[in-house]
C-alpha cells in the first residue's frame, strides 16, 4: 500500500484562491410546489475531492445530488461541471454516475450485465466491455459472482455491484446517495476505508450524501453541513468538529456542552464570558464578540476534566458539581455532572488503563475544569 | 390444527358440487354413444371425431383464435400504455377523469358496450365482420390489462429507471431494456386475461360481428337453440381441458419460481 496520508494532508485546493472548482452550485434554488428544498445555495467542489453533504433527512442534500445527476432541474441558479452549465443536459448525457441508496440493480440482469449496462449504452465493442467488466469485478472482489442475479447476493455484495456499475463508465464525478446506509456496522466501517482507497486510486471526485456524521467525518476531505436547504458550514472534518461556526453545527456534529453567558471582558485574542452557570470562562477567541453581548461557549465532553481536587486556578474555567450519571462504554467512560447551578454537563474520559484506581463514584462532589483553548465561542 | 369437522366437510362437498356438477355432467355426456344428450348409452369418442369434421364449428374456432390473439395483443399494448400514463404522470390535467373513464368498461353492462359499438360501426359505415369484433374486443379488454399492469407499476422501484438513465440509456432504451422486462410478468398476465375474455365473449361479439365472422361462443349458442348435440359437449370439453392445462402450467411455474427464488435468497444470506 502506498501511503495515502501524505497525499491527503497536502490536498487542500479550497485554500488556494487560484484553484478552479470542478463543480459549482451558483445561487441554486429548487422548489417543489410551495416547499423549498434547496434555498439559494452556492457551493464549490474541487477536482479529486471526497466531498460529503451531511444533514438530517429533508435538509435538501439528496435534492442537491439529484440535481447534479440530472433527475431534478434547479428552479433558479446554475450548476457548473468542469466549466459547463449542465442545467439543461439530461441525465443520460452527463459525465456523472450515481450509486443509489437502494442500489437500484437491474433485477433481471446478472451481475456482469449490470456492470456492463452503461458501457453497452455507449456502444463500446464487446471485447472491451468484457475486459472492463472483468476489471471492475476484480476491483470490488466479486469475480466468482459474475453470473449471479442480484437476488442471489447478500447486501454487502449488492452494494459492491452497485459501486462497480457506477464506476464502470469512469465518470468524472461519482455521486453516492447514502452508499453504506443498508449495511451493518462492521461492514460499513470496512467499506468506508475501501471507498476512500478507491477514490484515491482512481483519482475521481466523489460527492457523497449521508446523514451519518461518523461516515462523513471518516471519509470526506470536506463536509458541507446542511439544514433547511442551506449550507451552514463547509470545512474539513477537523474544523467542523473543533471550530463549528454555529450552534447548529456544534450541536449536530458529535456531543457538545453549550454554556450561555455574556462577554465580560475581551482583549489579546481572548475573552471572558460570565456564564449563566455562575462561573467565568476565559478562552481564546479569534474574532471576539463585543463586551456585553450575549454569546455561547461550546465545549466537547472529552475536553472536560473531572477531578476530586480543585484545579490550580479555580477562579476561571472550573465549576463544582456532583456526579449524576456514569456510562461505561468500554473505550471510555461518560460522566454526567450536575453543576451547582443545576445544569448537567457531559464529560468523557478515555480508559487508557484497564483498571482505574479509586474511580469517582455516583453522587460524589467533583470539579469540572478545562483549558483556555479547549472550547469555542459561538456568537449567535 | 383444526381437524375436519362434519360441518366443514359438508360445506366443501356442497360448494364443489355446486361449482362442478354441471361441468362434470357435460364432460361425461360428451363421451355418450347416444345422440340424446340426457340418456347414457355407452362410452364413445364419436362426437369428437364428428366435431373435427364439422366445418362450421372449426371455422368458428379459427375465427375466435384469430380475434383473441390479435385483440389481446393490441389491448395489451394500449392497456400498458394507459397504465404507464396513469401511474407516471400523476399531475396532468384531467387525470382523475381519464382513470375513471379507463375503468368504466369494467362495470359497464356488456349489452351497452356492444350496442354502442354497433351504433358506432353503423354510423361510420364500417362493414361488420372480423375487424369490428376485434376492435370491440380490444375496447373492452384493454381496461383489464390496465388494471393488472397498473397494480404492478405501483410497486415498481423507479430508481432502477433512474439508474438506467444515469448510465446513459435514453428514455426509450430505458423502457425497453429495464422497465418492460421487469413488468413483463404483469404484462403477460394482462395479455392472458384479455385473451380469455375475448375467447369466451358472446354478448359483444353478437352485437358487432357480421357475416363470415362467427366466433365459437356465438356458434355454440346458436346451435344450442336448435337443440344440444353431443358435438357441442365435446367442443366444450376440449375447451375446458385446454383451460385446465393452462391454469395448471401457470401455477406450477409460479410455484417453482417462488421456491427457486427462496432457495437463492437463503443461499445468498447464508454467505455464499
Amino acid at each position: 500500500m502506498k501511503s495515502l496520508g501524505n497525499i491527503r494532508r497536502s490536498f487542500a485546493p479550497w485554500t488556494d484562491p487560484d484553484a478552479k472548482p470542478f463543480i459549482s452550485f451558483r445561487n441554486v434554488t429548487k422548489k417543489f410546489g410551495d416547499f423549498t428544498a434547496v434555498d439559494d445555495l452556492t457551493l464549490d467542489i474541487y477536482h479529486r475531492e471526497f466531498f460529503a453533504l451531511l444533514g438530517a433527512s429533508g435538509c435538501g442534500k439528496s435534492t442537491l445530488l439529484r440535481m447534479l445527476a440530472g433527475f431534478e432541474r434547479p428552479t433558479a441558479g446554475e450548476i457548473i461541471l468542469d466549466g459547463q452549465d449542465i442545467a439543461g443536459i439530461p441525465p443520460y448525457k452527463r459525465p456523472v454516475n450515481m450509486m443509489f441508496q437502494s442500489y437500484a440493480l437491474f433485477p433481471h440482469m446478472s451481475v456482469e450485465s449490470n456492470i456492463g449496462f452503461g458501457l453497452r449504452q455507449d456502444g463500446m465493442p464487446k471485447a472491451e466491455i468484457a475486459a472492463r467488466v472483468a476489471q471492475m469485478l476484480k476491483l470490488v472482489k466479486l469475480e466468482q459472482f459474475a453470473k449471479r442475479k442480484p437476488h442471489q447476493l447478500s447486501g454487502g455484495q449488492r452494494q459492491r455491484v452497485a459501486l462497480a456499475r457506477s464506476l464502470a463508465k469512469r465518470p468524472k464525478v461519482l455521486l453516492l446517495d447514502e452508499p453504506l446506509g443498508a449495511l451493518d456496522k462492521k461492514l460499513r466501517e470496512e467499506t468506508q476505508f475501501e471507498l476512500m482507497d478507491l477514490q484515491q486510486e482512481l483519482g475521481l471526485t466523489f460527492v457523497v450524501v449521508t446523514h451519518d456524521q461518523e461516515e462523513a467525518m471518516t471519509m470526506a476531505d470536506r463536509i458541507a453541513v446542511m439544514s433547511h436547504g442551506k449550507v451552514i458550514q463547509v470545512a474539513t472534518p477537523a474544523e467542523i468538529y473543533e471550530a463549528p461556526n454555529s450552534r447548529f453545527v456544534a450541536d449536530f456534529i458529535g456531543d457538545v456542552n453549550i454554556l450561555d453567558g455574556k462577554v465580560s471582558a475581551s482583549g489579546n485574542g481572548r475573552i471572558e464570558l460570565a456564564t449563566n452557570e455562575g462561573f467565568t470562562v476565559r478562552t481564546a477567541a479569534a474574532n471576539a464578540p463585543a463586551t456585553g453581548s450575549a454569546a455561547g461557549f461550546a465545549i466537547r465532553p472529552e475536553k472536560l476534566k473531572v477531578t476530586r481536587a480543585a484545579p490550580a486556578d479555580a477562579s476561571v474555567n472550573a465549576a463544582q458539581g456532583e456526579i449524576w450519571d456514569i456510562g461505561y462504554l468500554g473505550d471510555m467512560t461518560v460522566f454526567h455532572v450536575k453543576l451547582d447551578s443545576g445544569k448537567v454537563v457531559k464529560a468523557s474520559m478515555l480508559n487508557a488503563q484497564r483498571e482505574v484506581e479509586d474511580p469517582v463514584a455516583y453522587d460524589e462532589r467533583v470539579w469540572v475544569s478545562f483549558g483556555e483553548t479547549a472550547g469555542v465561542v459561538l456568537k449567535d | 390444527m383444526n381437524s375436519w369437522s362434519r360441518f366443514n366437510i359438508v360445506s366443501v362437498v356442497l360448494g364443489f358440487t355446486f361449482l362442478y356438477l354441471p361441468i362434470v355432467l357435460l364432460v361425461i355426456f360428451s363421451f355418450n354413444e347416444s345422440k340424446l344428450v340426457t340418456v347414457w348409452a355407452g362410452f364413445s369418442f364419436k362426437w369428437y371425431v364428428s366435431l373435427f369434421h364439422n366445418q362450421g364449428l372449426m371455422d368458428a374456432a379459427w375465427v375466435t383464435v384469430r380475434v383473441g390473439l390479435l385483440a389481446a395483443s393490441i389491448a395489451t399494448v394500449l392497456g400498458t400504455m394507459a397504465a404507464l400514463a396513469l401511474t407516471r404522470y400523476t399531475r396532468f390535467r384531467g387525470r382523475l377523469l381519464f382513470s375513471g373513464m379507463v375503468y368504466a368498461p369494467l362495470v359497464m353492462p356488456e349489452v351497452i358496450t356492444g350496442l354502442s359499438l354497433l351504433l358506432l360501426f353503423v354510423a361510420i359505415g364500417f362493414d361488420r365482420g372480423f375487424w369490428t369484433v376485434t376492435l370491440a374486443h380490444i375496447t373492452f379488454s384493454m381496461c383489464f390489462v390496465t388494471v393488472v399492469v397498473q397494480s404492478r407499476l405501483l410497486s415498481f422501484d423507479r430508481s432502477i429507471e433512474e439508474a438506467a438513465l444515469d448510465l446513459g440509456a435514453t428514455p426509450v432504451r430505458t423502457f425497453f431494456e429495464v422497465t418492460l422486462p421487469v413488468i413483463a410478468p404483469a404484462v403477460l398476465s394482462g395479455w392472458m386475461l384479455a385473451l380469455t375474455l375475448s375467447l369466451d365473449d358472446l354478448v359483444i361479439a353478437s352485437f358487432t360481428s357480421g357475416p363470415g365472422a362467427t366466433t365459437l361462443p356465438m356458434k355454440i349458442y346458436s346451435q344450442v337453440r336448435l337443440g344440444v348435440t353431443p358435438e357441442i359437449n365435446a367442443a366444450c370439453t376440449i375447451l375446458i381441458g385446454l383451460v385446465a392445462i393452462g391454469v395448471v402450467i401457470a401455477s406450477v411455474m409460479t410455484k417453482r419460481r417462488e421456491i427457486q427464488r427462496q432457495r437463492d435468497e437463503q443461499a445468498a444470506f447464508a454467505g455464499r
